[in-house]
């Protein structure tokens, strides 16, 4: 059975949008929201697969092993500065995240 | 292949290896020397910018015009600049470390590609290179709880920005059949052939430069950051990071989005970023935040010249960017300087009777708010006069009133500043400040002063960029 293209667009489509939510309405923790940036590259990775099946390009594959290793590096920095932060504060609170308003 | 197209960032990144060694393995205190090397570094990189020759290398994924020429050497000055200013700051507030110039190396060769970028996938990359130097560069102050919360926020906004971004370019992909500019331009040929999933990407791509260059309404992150982050660093993102991301944004829409009726979005994130960069600043306390809004009003004025979709908006925008460097970098090299026992302070009402007790700090900052109030003969003035000539010649006249109007607006907060300088009894003086920052404040100073002596150099060369883009 082949999968079509707008299956995979679908879910691509479903992951993007609960990691948006996750990042917006979350109102916990900041590793929430370093998950939901993952959630959001792992749709955009689906997406470039699923069109390069589709195209027949292998651009979009070389992109997504692109996509990857950046994650990794965004991922390592993001908790570089959250531990950083949970130093100074001591929590992770989204709510706390408040110091500067205005 | 003519890889040498891509000297200049390959050189910088080089030496900014090289720097990152010597910091590590040289024993002693290094953070001048590689300071000063980072800078020596910025000069050689501009230099073969300067005399590099025009292509296009490495399968059509990188670009060089006499646009990307003009870009790369504004942000080098911008970048050089914002590190001359950070070594005495860091040194005063105890963060002073050899990796501050190589991050900021780096970052630079990152904004380099961006506008060098020919494909979205150099596009991505340089992006990336940038955004995740200057997210530790934000959290720098790492003992300072406002500075790290000022590294979390940018982080976590500056990721979901380059995630809806990437979304974009994915759905762009799937559409168009390519990643390269020209393809996608080709592909998508006329208005019609763009299918609305190619048009849903565009979207994304757009919103997401438009959170790098904070234009409303991804703008939110802006007076946050600008605030907490050490104040090297907030003049360090004002200029360089700006121009690559208005850059950027400036050939994507003008190579491979060409068809596409972007204009009119352009325009709503214009109007609304020039009315929140003038109504925003008003209530603020806080110099580096009234900054901030007052950099998301002139991001609203630069969209004004990206609207009209000319060779002479763009050349109106590049003129601007040129301007915005040197009045920013300015204004910040003051706000360095704003120090007492010891500490920095920040507040506006710290400025009182500076007139008095520093006439020369105090001359330098009011020519920088007068300039970025747009009154003429300073160069402020050039810059807003371009793009509002380019939105006349457009017919779009809604954008030039509205220009005007948030400009005399905009004016009511930088006479506030003028107003305390001038008029407010006056508090302890500063400490003495270094010659580095001095010669940074007056050097901007006579720049934005005199710009209108010479400015058909500037002009000429920002003409010849924006036909290059066409």
């Amino acid at each position: 059975m082949v999968v079509p293209l707008g299956a995979y667009l679908t879910v691509a489509a479903i992951v993007l949008v609960i990691g948006i939510f996750g990042i917006f309405i979350n109102r916990k923790n900041v590793i929430v929201i370093l998950m939901s940036v993952e959630l959001i590259l792992l749709a955009v990775n689906l997406n470039l697969v699923a069109f390069s099946a589709a195209l027949q390009d292998l651009a979009g594959q070389v992109m997504a092993m692109f996509v990857l290793t950046v994650a990794a590096a965004e991922a390592a920095i993001g908790l570089a500065i959250l531990v950083v932060y949970f130093r100074n504060r001591g929590s992770i609170e989204v709510e706390d995240v408040t110091l500067m308003k205005g | 292949m003519n890889w040498a197209l891509a000297l200049p960032e390959i050189v910088l990144a080089l030496c900014g290896m090289a720097i990152l060694l010597l910091g590590v393995l040289r024993r002693g205190d290094t953070t001048a020397l590689c300071g000063w090397a980072v800078l020596a570094a910025f000069v050689l990189a501009a230099a073969l910018v300067a005399t590099g020759a025009d292509g296009h290398a490495y399968h059509d994924m990188f670009i060089v015009d006499a646009f990307a020429r003009f870009a790369k050497l504004l942000i080098l000055t911008g970048a050089a600049l914002a590190c001359l200013l950070a070594m005495d700051w860091n040194r005063r507030e105890g963060i002073a470390r050899f990796e501050f110039p190589v991050l900021a190396l780096f970052a630079t060769v990152g904004m380099m590609l961006m506008v060098s970028a020919s494909s979205f996938m150099s596009l991505y990359l340089g992006l990336e290179l940038q955004s995740l130097s200057l997210y530790v560069m934000a959290a720098f102050a790492r003992d300072d709880v406002r500075s790290s919360e000022a590294g979390l926020k940018y982080f976590v906004l500056g990721a979901l920005a380059s995630g809806l971004l990437l979304y974009g370019i994915s759905l762009v992909y799937g559409f168009s059949g390519g990643l390269d500019f020209a393809g996608v331009a080709q592909a998508v040929a006329s208005p019609e052939l763009a299918s609305p999933g190619f048009i849903v990407g565009v979207m994304f791509v757009v919103v997401g430069l438009a959170f790098k260059i904070s234009a409303v309404p991804f703008h939110m992150w802006a007076p946050d950051v600008y605030q907490g982050a050490p104040t090297p660093v907030t003049a360090f993102f004002g200029t360089a990071p700006k121009v690559a991301a208005m850059a950027l944004l400036l050939r994507v829409l003008g190579v491979p989005f060409v068809h596409v009726p972007w204009i009119p979005v352009v325009m709503l994130m214009s109007i609304g970023s020039m009315l929140l960069g003038s109504f925003g600043a008003i209530a603020q306390t806080n110099i580096k935040r009234l900054m901030a809004y007052s950099s998301i009003g002139h991001v609203g004025y630069a969209l004004i010249g990206l609207a009209a979709g000319t060779v002479d908006g763009v050349r109106g925008v590049l003129i601007y960017l040129v301007t915005y460097v040197f009045m920013n970098i300015g204004s910040f090299a003051v706000i360095a300087a704003m120090r007492r026992r010891g500490r920095a302070v920040e507040n506006i009402v710290d400025l009182a009777g500076l007139g008095r007790t520093d006439p020369g700090l105090a001359l330098a900052l009011a020519v920088f708010m007068f300039s970025m109030a747009g009154i003429p003969p300073l160069a402020g003035f050039f810059g807003k006069l371009y793009v509002f000539l380019a939105a006349v010649q457009r017919g779009q006249w809604t954008l030039a009133v509205i220009g005007v109007l948030t400009s005399v607006i905009g004016a009511v907060y930088y006479l506030r500043v003028i107003k305390v300088m001038y008029f407010d009894a006056p508090g302890e003086p500063f400490e003495a400040r270094a010659t580095a920052t001095s010669v940074l404040v007056f050097g901007c100073a006579l720049f934005t002063a005199l710009f209108f002596l010479f400015p058909s150099a500037i002009v000429a060369s920002a003409d010849a960029a924006a036909r290059s883009l066409f």
